[in-house]
Formats: structure tokens, sequence, C-alpha cells
């Protein structure tokens, strides 16, 4: 189940955030927003995407810059709210 | 004791001349920025200070004295010379907030071109309206940036130098060019471009309701506004560590973030990083930061973090904090002055005017949530927004207007002659935002006069976005408007009624927030959508967006009998 949801959100960061010609490559631990992948605005279309994808509503408080610097961290995120992950 | 000493004695005494006087502006028929920024204090015994410490998101740091400034800035506008770029021509500087960013900037000036910052988040169309407006003939970017330069090149055959910084062994395409800074032979002596003070320096993009964005063109004779209201308003002394957090991609990040920092010899500190609290405290504390110019959209985000992580951290090396952007709010004033022993003081200007105009200024009573008085040599005033007669009563509102007449004073916009004549009126520049004026001279900020949405400090077009969204397959008509947003002022709301065939559904609002994130940019990306049937528009078929917008801000609707029967 991690596995699968470490992916799905790799590949949505990998598709709608990188430009379509670039090779970077992204892993769980690649930093997202202190890198500038993801930033603040763009957070929003993030935090969207997961709501609706894990059926889940994430607080505003809760969707810091920091939860979602990784892909490790906002597994983490998503589990706090998801029940069963 | 601060730079300006007493602010009401400035005032009085204030002439042009001897800020030009002071800054030695056109010693030696020298009116060039890049001098000013650059040579002039390596000239001054001051070569080996410091100029720039630059932190990237890893941690790497990198630092440059003022004669490595010199020298890099020399070897680029050295470079477009010899690939064929003249002076007059449009030279866009199109990446993040690195190193090569702040030097390709002066490089640019100092061969007497005409430097065009754009903002490294922009999607293709957003890049591709600029460039193709200003006729830009080359382009500075990275290998990030670089596929949107190539899926636009095509279709602006006056681009015809593409210039990449971190090449590496990857093979470029076709004509693209190589230029790692680092690697280049250096250079030590350049023959400057005899700039006059009139010659055409800076060209920013803003914009405006209507129409696609506008570039407000600045000259070289602004450095004397920037460099007086650096020294004044931000107070910045020899030995400060200075922070401007914002881009070079807008016009804060060039008039501070590179003219007016460096014209004032200073040491400056860069983080190209995103946002994160404990991150910039950290920054702060590291390199002891004493002058810090940031956005209020940043500082309402520290203080939503609250008083934990400043305590945490050593930020006694501040002595003096300044705002910019968009208004600042009084609550963020006065936990500022808790938390930091200090208060963020308000600063107002755009990117028309090209420096500071109104702002707090260091020993002046502060009275929070205020935009502070006139800045020596401005003459500032609200009108009456019909007649554009003065408005002599303390605290009614009007537009406010500016005498023009200041060094950094935009002298047109690009190839629009007619809209920039349109905002004068009665011989006042007219700002196109709202204000009242107490009786003891203080400017209190209302709102903008138009529908230009203010967020996070930038302003997007609501134009620029409803004809983005006119491309996304399922949207029929649409209009976007500014709403209220406790961290970044406003940000955008798009309304949106559907092609038939299409359902609104997350799916497709997620789809349309995407593609305006990346055909324009994040910051004109809708944070939220509303499908609706159709739009309020009036009799003659204009949508009416300012009722959209009134209904978001709980306003009074207004005037509404031109409004279309249903």
């Amino acid at each position: 189940m991690a596995d699968d949801m470490k992916k799905l959100i790799t590949d949505y960061v990998k598709r709608e955030y990188l430009d379509e010609d670039s090779d970077q490559e992204i892993d769980e631990n690649t930093p997202l927003i202190s890198s500038g992948i993801v930033d603040s605005f763009s957070m929003v279309s993030l935090k969207t995407f997961l709501e609706k994808k894990f059926e889940i509503k994430i607080p505003d408080d809760k969707a810091t810059p920091q939860a979602f610097d990784t892909v490790n961290n906002i597994i983490k995120l998503v589990g706090e709210f998801k029940k069963g992950v | 004791m601060s730079n300006i000493g007493s602010y009401e004695e400035k005032y009085k005494s204030f002439n042009w001349k001897d800020s030009e006087k002071e800054l030695e502006y056109g010693k030696d028929g020298m009116y060039n920025i890049g001098y000013y920024c650059s040579d002039r204090i390596c000239e001054k015994g001051f070569g080996q200070k410091i100029a720039m410490i630059w932190e990237g998101f890893t941690g790497e740091v990198k630092k440059y004295t003022y004669d490595d400034i010199r020298i890099y800035s020399n070897c680029f506008a050295k470079f477009l010379q010899d690939i064929g770029v003249n002076p007059g021509d449009r030279i866009c500087v199109f990446m993040d907030k690195i190193p090569e960013l702040y030097i390709s900037f002066l490089g640019v000036l100092k061969m007497g071109g005409i430097v065009q910052p754009l903002f490294s988040a922009f999607g293709e169309e957003a890049l591709f309206t600029r460039l193709d407006n200003a006729k830009t003939k080359a382009i500075f970017t990275t290998r990030k940036h670089l596929g949107k330069v190539r899926r636009i090149r095509k279709t602006l055959p006056e681009m015809t130098k593409i210039i990449v910084l971190d090449a590496g062994e990857k093979p470029l395409e076709n004509d693209e060019l190589s230029f790692d800074m680092a690697k280049m032979p250096k250079v030590d002596k350049f023959d400057i471009f005899k700039a006059s003070p009139e010659t055409p320096s800076v060209l920013h993009y803003t914009s405006g309701t209507t129409g696609t964005p506008k570039g407000a063109l600045h000259v070289h004779s602004s450095i004397i506004s920037q460099y007086i209201t650096a020294k004044w308003v931000l107070d910045i002394r020899p030995d400060d560590i200075y922070w401007c957090t914002a881009d070079p991609g807008w016009v804060t990040g060039t008039s501070y973030g590179i003219i007016g920092a460096w014209a004032n010899g200073v040491t400056q500190t860069v983080l190209d990083a995103g946002f994160n609290v404990s991150h910039w405290y950290d920054f702060i504390d590291k390199y002891k930061v004493t002058v810090w110019y940031s956005a209020p959209t940043a500082i309402r985000m520290l203080m939503k973090e609250g008083d934990a992580p400043v305590k945490a951290h050593n930020l006694s090396s501040l002595r003096h904090l300044i705002s910019v952007g968009e208004p600042l709010n009084a609550e963020a004033v006065v936990w500022s002055e808790k938390v930091f022993g200090k208060p963020f003081l308000d600063s107002y200007w755009q990117t028309e005017t090209g420096s500071i105009m109104i702002s707090n200024f260091p020993g002046m009573k502060v009275k929070p949530g205020s935009m502070g008085k006139a800045v020596p040599g401005i003459t500032a005033i609200v009108v009456d927004p019909k007649t554009y007669e003065p408005i002599t009563k303390p605290g009614l509102v009007g537009l406010v207007a500016l005498k023009p007449g200041w060094p950094s004073m935009f002298r047109t916009y690009w190839q629009n002659k007619a809209t920039y004549d349109g905002k004068f009126k009665n011989g006042w520049y007219i700002c196109g935002d709202r204000s009242s004026i107490d009786a003891e001279g203080y400017f209190w900020f209302v709102g903008r006069d138009d529908d230009v949405i203010n967020t996070a400090g930038h302003l997007v077009g609501p134009f620029e976005i409803e004809s983005a969204l006119l491309e996304h397959e399922a949207v029929a008509e649409s209009a976007a408007v500014g709403k209220p947003d406790p961290i970044n002022m406003e940000v955008v709301k798009a309304f949106i009624a559907l092609k038939p065939g299409f359902e609104k559904s997350s799916d497709l609002e997620m789809s349309i927030m995407n593609f305006i994130r990346k055909k324009l940019s994040p910051l004109a990306m809708p944070q939220e959508i509303e499908f609706v049937a159709s739009l309020p528009k009036t009799r003659s078929g204009k949508i009416m967006r300012r009722l959209l917008r009134a209904q978001e801000w709980g306003e009074e609707i207004g005037d509404i009998s031109t409004l279309e029967n249903d």
C-alpha cells in the first residue's frame, strides 16, 4: 500500500511539476518545496490532488512547506488523515 | 543615528542634485548602472569586500567580492558583444536566484543592452507574451528552464541567441550557445557602454486589468533614486549584512536586490531555496543579517508559525526590518516588534516607479498599518477619482498620485505609449491604488482601483488568466478575480462556465488549475474554481468582473443597471 502511494505521488510530481523535457530524477527523499520544484502556490494543487486521491481533508494548518517537502513527508501526512495506511 | 537623520528636515531641504553628487553620478561622463554597482566600489578600495553571499537549497555556499562581480559582469558583457548583441537590444535573463542572474544583469547593462528579467516560474505562454512584446534578441537561461524556451523559440523570430549557463556535456541544439561563467576567461578591462542618464536600462513587465502585460521601461539614471532610498529607507550602512528576499524576476529584486544594494557597496545575502520558516531564521542567524527587506506574505507565514521558532534562534543581529509588496497589516507590525524587538516598516512603490515612493522611515513614529509618508524628493497626494483634483481633507479616500520627475520614474510602456499617457491626469501620475492621508501626513492603503489581483505582492492581470482559461478544452467563458486570503492578501479565484458536454468535477478542477499553472505561472493559478451556469454580463455582453469581486470581498455590489437580464 505504502509503495503504491509512493509511486502515485512521485509520478504525479514528475508529471505535473517537472518540465516535460526535464531528466531530473525524483525519489521519496528529494526535496520538493525547499528545492523549488513545488512552490508554495503550487502546493494548493498538490494538496487538492492528495485530498481527492486519498479521500481525505488536510487542514490548512497541517499543509506546511515542511509537511510537503518530500514524498516521504507527504506519505506521513496522508497517513495522519487516512485510516489503514 | 539613522542614515536619514531627521525625516522632516531631509524632506524640506531635499534636492536630487545632492544625491547625484553623493553618488558621483556622471563623473568622467559615466552614467552606466553597471559601473556604479561594481567598478566604482572597487575604485573606492573595496574590491575585496564581499558583495554577495549566496546559499542554495542544498546548503552550498558561494561568495563573490566586488572585484569578482566587476570581472564576471565584464565577462558576460564581452560575450554578448562577441556574439553580435548590440546596445539597445533586449536581453532576457531567465533563471532561478543563482549568482549568474545577479551578475549577468550588470553585464547586460555594461554593454548597453536593455536587461529584461523574467520570473523563472513563468510558464511558456507567460514567457512568450513578454518576449514577443519586447522583441527580445537574446535569452540567458539554465537547463532547468531551457525546455520552455525551446518550445516557443520558433514563434519568436527576433530571438536569435539562446545562451545556456550550465550546458555541461550534454549537446545543445542548433545554434544555442554555452556560457559557463566560472570557466570563461576573466575580463579585467571592459570598455563600459557610454550610456546617458536617459539610456534605457531595465524592462520589467507588469500586469494591468486589460490587455497583455506591459513592459515598464527604466533608464540608467534610476540608480540615483535607488541609491538614496536604499540608504535612507533601508538604512543600509557599510558594515551591514543585507538580505532582500525578493526574486530579481520582479522589480524589488532588481531595484533593491541588485542596484540599490551594490550602489551602496553593501554585502548582501541571497537564499535560493523555497520558503521554510526555520530555514529563514537559520539563514539570518548564520550570516548575522542586519537589514532585512521582505514581503508581507512571508511575514504572515512567519507569524503563523508563532514565537517559538524565533526563540529557538539567535536573531539579535537584526537591526532594521522593512516590508514591501502589498500593505503590511497592523497585526504583523505589532507582532514583529514583539518577537524581533523592532517592527517591520512598510514601504510602498510599484514597478513603474522604480524605487520606494512612500515609506515609514527609521526614527519616525510608526503607525501600524500605515504606508508611511512620501520619500524626500517625492510629492505624493491623493486625488479625487473623477476630477483628479487633490483631496486635502484628512481621512478622505482618493487615488494615490505622484508628481512626475524623480529619476527612477519609468519612461514609457514598451511599444504602448497610449497606455503610458493614460496614467497621467492633471499633471499627476496615477498609481491605481486607493488610499487616504491622515492629519499627520501618513498614507493608509485602502485597495486597488482596478481589477488587478495582488497576490503575495505580485500583480496578476485577470485578462491574461481569462485568455489562458479559454484555451482549456472545457472552458466556455471565465472571469478571474482576487479573493481575500489571510496570508497572500489575495489569491486568484476563477468563475467558469463549461462548454456543453463537460461536467464539473474535482478532476476537471485540478486539470484547469494545473493548466494555468503550467501555461502562466503558479501565481496565476486559480486557488479556487467556482463552476457557474453563466457569468453576469452587461447588456453589451461584457463580463461584470467587479460584481464577482465584490461578492468575494463582501462589498457593496454598486450600480448594476447595465446588468444583462437573463
